[in-house]
């Protein structure tokens, strides 16, 4: 079974293609077929590949497929293969199972509209990419799924491409991310040119013999593909592309900007986490770097009137809790919130986008109202997940990896305890910001017009993920509540061993107050009006901060764009250009002198001839 | 024996009226006159030429010139017979439309 590794990228491109060349002229009942069940097929067998992992776990816990050689030079090869490990596989389960729910609710939800098949041919080729950049067993590889997954976001982003500002959204995450892919493409080449190799596994084996600890080489070469990774997941510094992301439609939402895609950036690090723990100051600098994101985006979130964009920030802010855990080395703990993350976030986007379907594709929060008794289904499924999201004790999946998270940051050693108070406050907002979506939402009268009703393949989705939103933390559980260590197991021939550190009862007991504080909050702030009269005065300046992401945009803009584009203008015309048309300008003038004597007088001509013997005759003459 | 001078600057005279025959006169009928006139001059000057030197080529290059003149007056006439078709007289100026300028 597992020999048929290859067929789970494969599968996908393989309804890609079809969609690319046929799509049109097979129907929209067709294509979604096709675009689901590829994905499908796809879940199925990476399923069946983790069935059998479970029972008979393959020797060293990892089997590598080597499929064909791409470059072949002296002292320098690259291979085409895959690579599974335990890591690997949770990534293949997750982006299988969660792609094809999601793949499942946009049959429903692009009902109608114009380019179906474009769509499902850009979402199927993505889940291929994806897949190739977790199972590839080689960095060069992994860069060509990570460019891959890049073009799809684009596209996908730019779906709706007739209106500019989509196109110009579209083209700052394009950007954006390509100027972190640059320095990721430094670090592959500085690895290539120390190591020789950019086969993982050699590569990191390389690193661990030939530099020491804490020494220069290893620090540089994680912080360069620390910057591309950055820039995929959406961390400060280069996190400004995710928010406008949102103009796509909400399944590529829910898939690339929440589920998949913005984890890649933790799935390089886990993955190459030998090379980081070669170099402790990087991984500092990743945590710091994350408390920042994590509250720079929760405060953002808090202001924020367009459900995408609250539910951008909070995916924003929970990949901050995951680089959190990569920072303070807490590896399982990073990857299991990236399971439930995955598991929730989606459950969000696809609620928020049923939502949309029945409300004439509204998404500003304080123009609805009262949808808690009208839309049912929608409502216990955002409630799920946004209890996931807050991480309400016990009842949800978040809980469960954000207390993994902050046990390990808490325990780790200085600054681990400024760090932990910063991810409970951060855990706070969270809550607060997404259960002011809630009540705004679900709460109070009705304003808006509903219609339509849900069929299965909206429903199916979000009972799945709601389900899920529920349960799969109990894949790891901290000691109070059984104690349960499936998740950190299963990860361990990957990534080591990992102990729950002993930290004092305070500090679950504080991780379980501040959801429930937040919640609190909310509720009070919803009671009072608070948040209905912030819609309705002037932003205050420190909501317009808040709101555009603590300035980082404007900031960008100056520092970055304006200039930029100033050189742009300042090329468009072509100082060099301008010499050469300088001759131009000077045969034009003469010309224009030349012609004014061609007036067709035979007298005038024969007068110049003269003139201009008597002239020649002189100088020979006289010369 | 006439000075050579005398015969040069009757040359000279000839070009210079035929000159300004060419010049001045718009009919196409006395701009070819004139032309035959300056072609007679320049003639002349070859003839005065051979005469100072002692050397009877400049009487050759007159029979030259001559045949000359008379082959260019009859392709000259031909036009200016083809241009009456089309202009109704002979005014030079009015032959302008290959002029750039519109």
């Amino acid at each position: 079974m597992i020999s048929y590794l290859w067929l789970i990228p494969a599968l996908p491109l393989l309804g890609s293609v079809i969609l690319g060349m046929f799509g049109p002229s097979m129907g929209p009942r067709l294509s979604g077929a096709v675009g689901t069940l590829s994905v499908g097929l796809a879940a199925v067998l990476a399923m069946a590949i983790a069935l059998q992992w479970l029972g008979h776990p393959p020797a060293h816990s990892m089997y590598q497929q080597t499929l064909w050689s791409w470059i072949n030079l002296p002292g320098f090869s690259i291979n085409v293969g895959l690579y599974l490990d335990p890591v690997s596989l949770l990534m293949v389960l997750v982006i299988t199972i969660v792609g094809c729910l999601i793949h499942l609710f946009s049959t429903e939800y692009m009902e109608g509209e114009d380019g179906y098949s474009r769509f499902f041919a850009y979402l199927n080729l993505f889940v291929s990419a994806m897949l190739l950049l977790v199972l590839a067993d080689d960095l060069a590889l992994l860069f060509v799924g990570w460019e891959g997954v890049g073009v799809c976001s684009y596209l996908l982003v730019g779906f709706w491409f007739s209106e500019s500002a989509n196109g110009y959204a579209a083209r700052k995450s394009f950007v954006v991310t390509r100027v972190a892919d640059i320095f990721m493409l430094a670090g592959l080449l500085l690895l290539a040119t120390q190591l020789g190799t950019l086969n993982i596994q050699n590569m990191l084996a390389g690193a661990v013999a030939t530099w020491p600890s804490g020494s220069l080489m290893p620090a540089v070469a994680a912080s360069l593909l620390l910057m591309g990774g950055l820039g995929k997941s959406a961390q400060v510094p280069l996190q400004t592309w995710l928010p406008d992301a949102m103009a796509g439609p909400t399944p590529v939402s829910a898939l690339i900007h929440a589920a998949t895609m913005v984890t890649a950036g933790v799935y390089l690090v886990v993955r190459t986490h030998a090379l980081f723990l070669l170099a402790p100051s990087v991984l500092d600098a990743i945590a710091i770097g994350a408390v920042i994101t994590l509250l720079v985006a929760a405060f953002a979130g808090l202001v924020q009137s367009d459900i995408k964009r609250v539910l951008a920030y909070s995916t924003m802010s929970q990949i901050g809790y995951m680089f959190l855990a990569l920072g303070v080395g807490a590896w399982p703990a990073a990857m299991f919130h990236f399971m439930t993350h995955a598991v929730f976030k989606a459950l969000l986007f696809l609620t928020a986008g049923a939502i949309a379907m029945r409300l004439d594709h509204e998404q500003n929060i304080f123009a609805m109202g009262g949808l808690r008794t009208k839309l049912p289904l929608a409502f216990w499924a955002f409630l799920i997940g946004s209890a996931s999201l807050a991480a309400l004790p016990v009842i949800s999946a978040g809980f469960f990896s954000k207390e993994m998270i902050l046990g390990a940051v808490a325990a780790a050693p200085m600054p681990g305890m400024v760090l932990w108070g910063a991810g409970i406050l951060g855990a706070m907002l969270t809550a607060i910001y997404i259960f002011r979506v809630v009540f705004m939402v679900f709460l109070g009268p009705v304003n808006t017009e509903i219609s339509g009703s849900y069929g299965l393949r909206v429903a199916i989705p979000l009972v799945t993920l709601s389900a899920g939103a529920l349960v799969v933390g109990w894949l790891e559980t901290p000691e109070t509540l059984g104690g349960q260590t499936i998740f950190s197991q299963f990860l361990s021939p990957a990534v080591g061993v990992f102990r729950h550190l002993p930290v004092s009862a305070m500090i679950p007991l504080t991780g379980i107050a501040a959801p429930l504080l937040g919640v609190a909050i909310a509720y009070t702030l919803y009671r009072n009006g608070t948040w209905a009269r912030a819609a309705t005065t002037e932003p205050s300046r420190l909501t317009l901060f808040l709101k555009s992401g603590s300035g980082f945009d404007t900031l960008y803009d100056a520092v970055i764009v304006a200039p930029y584009m100033g050189l742009v203008q300042l090329l468009r015309r072509d100082p060099v250009d301008q010499m050469f048309m300088l001759l131009r300008d000077l045969a034009v003038a003469l010309h224009r002198q030349l012609r004014a004597t061609q007036i067709g007088q035979i007298r005038r001509y024969a007068s110049w001839m003269m003139a201009g013997s008597v002239a020649t005759i002189a100088i020979l003459l006289f010369a | 024996m006439i000075a050579w001078q005398m015969s040069a600057g009757l040359a000279l005279a000839l070009f210079m009226l035929g000159l300004l025959g060419l010049l001045a006169r718009r009919s196409l009928v006395f701009v070819m006159m004139s032309i035959e006139i300056m072609l007679n001059a320049a003639g002349l000057l070859f003839i005065t030429a051979g005469m100072r030197w002692g050397n009877p080529d400049g009487q050759i290059m007159l029979i030259l010139v001559l045949n000359l003149a008379g082959a260019e007056l009859a392709l000259g006439l031909i036009l200016i017979l083809r241009l009456r078709n089309r202009i109704t007289n002979l005014d030079g100026d009015s032959v302008n439309l290959l002029r750039d300028v519109p």
